[in-house]
């Protein structure tokens, strides 16, 4: 029996050998940094950078080993696990740490440990006068550990471990400067957010269990074809709920913002390029799942859509450049999630401007952090301009990143974010629309960032001397920049579609409705509209130090997140505090009370009784005649 | 007659708490602590070297038998299968860390450290003892009987309230025992009527037929001693006083060691004893569980006092673990099982770090603290690694456990899942919000000259941090002792998991894949 | 014989002792009156133990006099001492033993 062409691949990985036996060390490198880095004290102050640093080097040079050893191999055979130990098994479920290697985490696993190596040598410039540099790269290099844990794993379980490993790494690093009680506060935020997602894992390993057996990837996609449409919608969705917490997708995006309170590495690392795609990856890799159940589907494109307009619209109204940069991290993830969610025909196209997404964003914060290296850490765009001269090399980089993601013709983002309007248009109108009109704002709000950073008047503070960073974090950039215009490669030839069919599927062929080439001027077309905007109502004037208070009522929205903080602060937390005083209360005065009023009424009862000693022999004496006589009485009744 | 290990295990502690109260007042202060830690480290080896010679394939072993009250039928009678051996080792394993860890805290209490450290040793004789005992009414008389130390470690070294709080657990855990007592008597009388004469072996009474309604009115009666041991909703309130107004390594013998005589109770005599009763209480008790598991981590969050706050939160874990045992699969009481012995190290962790830093500021109220962190940050790094752990973070040995009492009451009913699982973000926020509020942002008033912690805390604290760490992720020691004991339980009360819905025979039985 | 009027004297001693202990304040007297119940009942016992011919009755008797004499001997010391220290023996002054 012929199967299907789109049916989803089944995950059937050959036992490592040779070269791929040293899988395990991808992940123990940065393990080990952390550990060393952690426990090592402060004698390890002096040198602690390097130590982090060279082991995620380590680890992008045996993925690099890997990934050549994967090319070198045949397209059917080109996915390897690895069996380290049994985790645990209760009954007839078992749960395995095993390491899968394909061509979707080979692919990740580059980005990963390449992306994350050059942020290490950034830090090792932007963390040099903290104090507590050694632990920070200590909890950079767990966060890369648990984020190539999270890739590897080949159980959902394995996943779940790597997925609560990065939420750690970067609780750890939001708060990294946690003396601020903004950092503690949002740090904590971010992970209780994440944990509201991690209901949708645990409960869909659950339903996985129960509906399967297992939670390993091979069972699931071997038997996901014969499960019931009912389970599989439920599991897709509970994922989608899991991806929404990690990747800050509306309803859970309220975290990101807060979270760039940690050190712009951070948010380079964790919240750009590398933790907040693992939704992304957690649906690509579910493909068998997602494949089958459509409907499931529909609520993931949804979701890509609204966060892609939330966080665009965001981006616009920002002056804190570093959340004018994670609006626009959420809205590119909704792309992605948009693209996910298009079942087999997007899956490689999510994947494709996520790793084009890693590097340009990854660039632009690394960009956003050397500015603000030079402006004395402030972070407000109104203070900034003009800043092209003073930074010639941050300037010249960040210029890179923003044509990429506005996705001007021939630099990566053109590609990756083109492919996935067409894709869109294809499949649904209106989903396509709902890109493209993304792609204009998009435009519009880096094209303001980029005036209103290097362009127009100076606004600085007194006191500031813009000066460009050092090399140790200039020559990260560099290296970012050039992969921001040239990431496009992967699409050469359709190579990136190509590589990842035997993981996600062969799409169906089927055209667009209107030529794709069409479709790309139309793209350009839209965002030169949102450029011109931007250049109009920015560029073309003086720009306040003070943001302008008599704004609209769009704007004073977009500046408060779209009100997303104040109804969490309305529906839930209010409430919720509410719930747990009157909880409180009513656990001393009601349940307690009632334990402690039996003790305080024997108490009242006893009180009373004992008015009966009165001291007086002849009291005692006329009480046993009487109970005497009552004693008689009472067998005379029973025996007459 | 074969060597008597298990009496050897549960009467050592005894005795060596006897040496320690006889230690002359004139010696060096120091001569009963060590002794004491000596005999606790002793036992430990001990419990080593049977868990050693445990065969996982054998059921109940080390038995020893000795007829004790024949008019009851009661029998001096010991054995030992997975589900005791994790606890014995979790009690031998958590004695030596308290003692340790409360080196100083008998000094200034109101009768002499030697009498502190006697009743520790004593406690832990008694606890093994119950895990250990296979006769009920052996294990009334030992279950009753941990009461009394505990009772002058809370009321003799402590908080101000102490002496109220020592009442209170005193006659609140004393009423329970009196319903488990009704409950004993009238197994008595069931097995009384039986053709053997009245007997207490557990072996017996399993075989024993009890009708419906007795079987139910039993069940109840152990059922709702257990509750108040465990404690669950409504009848936990004795827990948080006792807590807040021992000290820390009363708290920890407590709530990690004796609460768990009352899950295990669950498991060993409400499942073991009354499997009918047991399955038709099951949804109540799943419900309950569920409740308290969500109103212990509300309370939690509520909470200004920090041992009330761990107080609660082990109210919350508790009722996963009562969970894992009612939804009657094998991923749920594995997890149980497990869980007895991770919360008990996670909590032990947590109120001993948290003991240290009350310590040195005095006050117990979380907003007396604040930016700890900056002036104690190994005190920090220790606090968040016991709270991570309590919120079962995966890599920590409380996930595996929680994991798998989800999976398992997600097998029982996905409903019961969906709201125990809201349970790990109230975890969460309870730790976390703890955390943020002592430990981080600007240094607090009174905080600035506290010490970090000193090599004597930090030794008692590692090996429990160690362990915690190592079970996260190599559980296996563990389950391969569990494991056989929860089939043998399941087998008990006649429940057998049921299949996946697409399991791999179902996927290779299918037509079409076979042309 | 009949045993009535044994049973009839020792019911009126009974009640002339009760009515004693209830009615006087002398705490001599009220032992005495104690004394008096104390031998109505021995006279009552003795006497159903005559008529039903068993020495049952008879062997209580004796242990009723044994306890009468050990509380003559403890009770007289108590009121003496506290005639000693307060000047009365009238049981309403030692009153002090209550609630």
């Amino acid at each position: 029996m012929l199967v299907p062409m789109s049916a989803a691949p089944v995950v059937d990985p050959t036992s490592a050998h040779g070269a791929f036996t040293l899988l395990w060390l991808v992940i123990a490198l940065p393990a080990l940094g952390a550990v060393v880095l952690l426990l090592g004290g402060r004698r390890l102050d002096k040198f602690g950078h390097l130590i982090g640093t060279a082991m995620a080097v380590l680890s992008f040079v045996v993925s690099l080993i890997l990934f050549i050893t994967l090319l070198g191999r045949d397209s059917a055979d080109r996915s390897v696990s690895q069996h380290l130990w049994t985790w645990f098994s209760a009954g007839h479920y078992k749960v395995e740490i095993s390491l899968l290697y394909d061509q979707l985490s080979a692919l990740f696993l580059l980005l990963i440990t390449g992306v994350g190596s050059l942020i290490h040598v950034y830090s090792i410039g932007y963390m040099e006068h903290d104090e507590r540099r050694r632990r920070f790269f200590g909890y950079l290099n767990l966060f890369v550990a648990a984020m190539l844990t999270l890739v590897l794993a080949g159980d959902y379980v394995g996943v779940f471990l790597g997925w609560e490993g990065v939420g750690l790494a970067s609780y750890l690093l939001i708060g990294f400067w946690q003396h601020k009680t903004s950092a503690a506060v949002a740090a904590k935020k971010a992970f209780i957010v994440n944990r509201v997602g991690d209901i949708g894992l645990s409960l869909g390993a659950g339903l996985m269990f129960v509906t399967f057996g297992s939670t390993a990837f091979t069972v699931v996609s071997a038997n996901a074809p014969h499960a019931s449409k009912a389970a599989l919608t439920a599991i897709g969705l509970l994922l989608l709920l899991a991806a929404c917490g990690k990747s800050a997708q509306f309803p859970l995006q309220s975290w990101l913002l807060d979270a760039m309170e940690g050190p712009t590495p951070v948010s380079a690392l964790i919240h750009a390029a590398t933790m907040v795609t693992a939704g992304v990856y957690l649906i690509v890799r579910s493909n068998f799942i997602f494949t089958n159940a459509p409907d499931a589907r529909t609520g993931v494109v949804i979701i890509g859509c609204i966060t892609l307009m939330w966080g665009a619209i965001i981006g616009c109204a920002k002056d804190d450049i570093k959340k004018t940069l994670a609006g626009s991290t959420m809205s590119q993830i909704g792309y992605m999630i948009l693209a996910s969610g298009l079942g087999v025909v997007g899956y490689a196209f999510a994947i494709f401007h996520l790793l084009t997404h890693g590097f340009f964003k990854a660039n632009m914060f690394l960009g956003a952090g050397s500015v603000m290296h030079g402006m004395d850490d402030d972070v407000d765009m109104r203070h900034y301009g003009a800043l092209r001269k003073a930074m010639p090399i941050t300037f010249a980089t960040f210029a890179m990143g923003y044509l990429a993601i506005i996705g001007f013709p021939g630099f990566s983002g053109f590609w990756s974010k083109d492919k996935i309007i067409e894709t869109a248009l294809t499949e649904n109108w209106v989903v396509g629309l709902c890109a493209l009109l993304g792609a204009g704002i998009t435009g519009f709000y880096m094209t303001r960032l980029m005036l209103m950073t290097y362009f127009t008047n100076k606004r600085w503070e007194k006191d500031v001397h813009p000066h460009e960073s050092p090399k140790v974090m200039t020559y990260p950039l560099i290296a970012l920049a050039a992969l921001s215009v040239l990431g496009g490669v992967l699409l050469a030839g359709n190579w990136i579609v190509d590589w990842l069919s035997p993981v996600v599927g062969v799409p169906h062929e089927s055209s667009p409705p209107i030529p794709s080439l069409a479709i790309s001027a139309l793209a350009v077309l839209v965002v030169a509209v949102g450029v011109a905007t931007a250049w109009l109502l920015v560029g073309a004037q003086e720009v306040p130090r003070v943001a302008p208070e008599k704004v609209s009522v769009f704007t004073r929205a977009a500046r408060a997140d779209l009100y997303g903080d104040a109804f969490n602060e309305e529906i839930l937390m209010r409430p919720g505090d509410r719930l747990i005083r009157d909880l409180d209360t009513f656990d001393r005065t009601a349940v307690d009370g009632f334990v402690n009023g039996i003790a305080t009424s024997l108490t009242a009862i006893a009180n009373r009784l004992r008015l009966a000693q009165t001291g007086y022999v002849r009291t005692y004496a006329l009480s046993m005649l009487g109970g005497a006589a009552i004693v008689v009485l009472a067998l005379l009744v029973v025996n007459l | 007659m074969s060597f008597p290990w298990l009496s050897i295990l549960f009467l050592f502690p005894i005795a060596a708490s006897i040496v320690v109260a006889l230690v002359p007042r004139s010696s060096a202060l120091a001569l009963p602590k060590l002794i004491a830690f000596g005999a606790s480290l002793a036992t430990l080896v001990f419990s080593a070297v049977i868990a050693l010679k445990y065969d996982t394939a054998k059921g109940m072993q080390f038995t020893e038998n000795h007829e004790w009250i024949k008019l009851f039928g009661a029998h001096y009678s010991l054995g030992l299968n997975g589900i005791g051996l994790t606890l014995v080792l979790l009690t031998t394993i958590v004695v030596p860390v308290v003692i340790l860890a409360s080196w100083n805290d008998g000094d200034e209490g109101r009768w002499s450290p030697h009498a502190f450290f006697a009743w520790m040793l004593f406690l832990e004789g008694l606890a093994l003892g119950v895990f250990l005992a296979t006769d009920v009414f052996l294990f009334y008389v030992l279950f009753e009987a941990t009461l009394i130390p505990l009772y002058f470690l809370i009321g003799g070294y402590g908080g101000p309230d102490r002496a109220r709080a020592a009442v209170k657990f005193l006659l609140y855990n004393l009423g329970g025992g009196l319903i488990m007592l009704a409950a004993v008597i009238g197994l008595y009388v069931v097995s009384a009527k039986s053709p053997g004469g009245p007997t207490y072996l557990l072996s017996d009474l399993q075989h024993m037929h009890l009708g419906t309604a007795t079987g139910r009115w039993l069940f109840l009666g152990f059922f709702i001693a257990f509750a108040v041991k465990v404690p669950m909703f409504p009848v936990h309130t004795w827990l948080p006083g006792a807590a807040e107004q021992g000290t820390p390594g009363t708290s920890v013998l407590m709530v990690s060691i004796l609460d768990k005589i009352g899950t295990f109770g669950m498991i060993r005599f409400c499942l073991g004893l009354f499997p009918e009763a047991s399955h038709w209480a099951t949804p109540v008790v799943v419900v309950l569980a569920i409740f308290t598991i969500l109103y212990g981590g509300l309370m939690a969050i509520a909470q200004d006092s920090i041992p009330r706050l761990i107080a609660y939160t082990s109210v919350s874990h508790f009722s996963f673990i009562v969970l894992g045992i009612f939804v009657m699969n094998s991923q749920g009481q594995t997890g149980a099982n497990l869980y007895m012995f991770n919360h008990g190290l996670s909590t032990a962790a947590l109120f001993l770090v948290t003991g240290f830093l009350i310590k040195r500021r005095g006050s117990p109220l979380i907003s007396s603290y604040g930016g700890v962190e900056k002036v104690a940050p190994v005190l920090a790094g220790l606090l968040l690694i016991s709270g991570l752990s309590s919120l079962s973070l995966p890599g920590l040995s409380s996930f595996v456990s929680e994991f798998l009492v989800l999976v398992g009451s997600f097998v029982y009913s996905p409903w019961a899942a969906a709201f125990a699982v809201l349970g790990i973000v109230l975890a969460a926020l309870y730790i976390l919000l703890m955390y943020q509020r002592t430990m981080t942002g600007p240094t607090a008033e009174g905080v600035g000259d506290i010490k970090d912690l000193n090599a004597r805390e930090i030794t008692a604290l590692a090996p429990v941090l160690l362990l915690i760490v190592v079970l996260g992720f190599f559980p296996k020691p563990l389950l391969s002792i569990i494991n056989p004991a929860v089939h043998d339980t399941l087998a008990q009360v006649g429940s057998s998991d049921p299949a996946p819905k697409v399991g791999a025979d179902s996927a290779a039985s299918n037509p079409e894949a076979g042309q | 014989m009949s045993a009535t009027p044994f049973i009839v004297l020792s019911a009126i001693l009974f009640s002339i002792g009760s009515i004693g202990v209830l009615v006087r304040r002398n705490a001599i007297v009220m032992f005495m009156c104690v004394e008096l119940m104390l031998n109505a009942s021995n006279l009552a016992l003795i006497t159903f133990s005559r008529s039903s011919g068993t020495l049952d009755g008879q062997i209580a008797a004796f242990f009723v006099m044994v306890v009468a004499a050990a509380e003559v001997v403890v009770g007289l010391a108590i009121i003496m001492t506290i005639f000693r220290t307060r000047r009365s023996a009238s049981v309403d002054d030692a009153s002090l033993l209550k609630y």
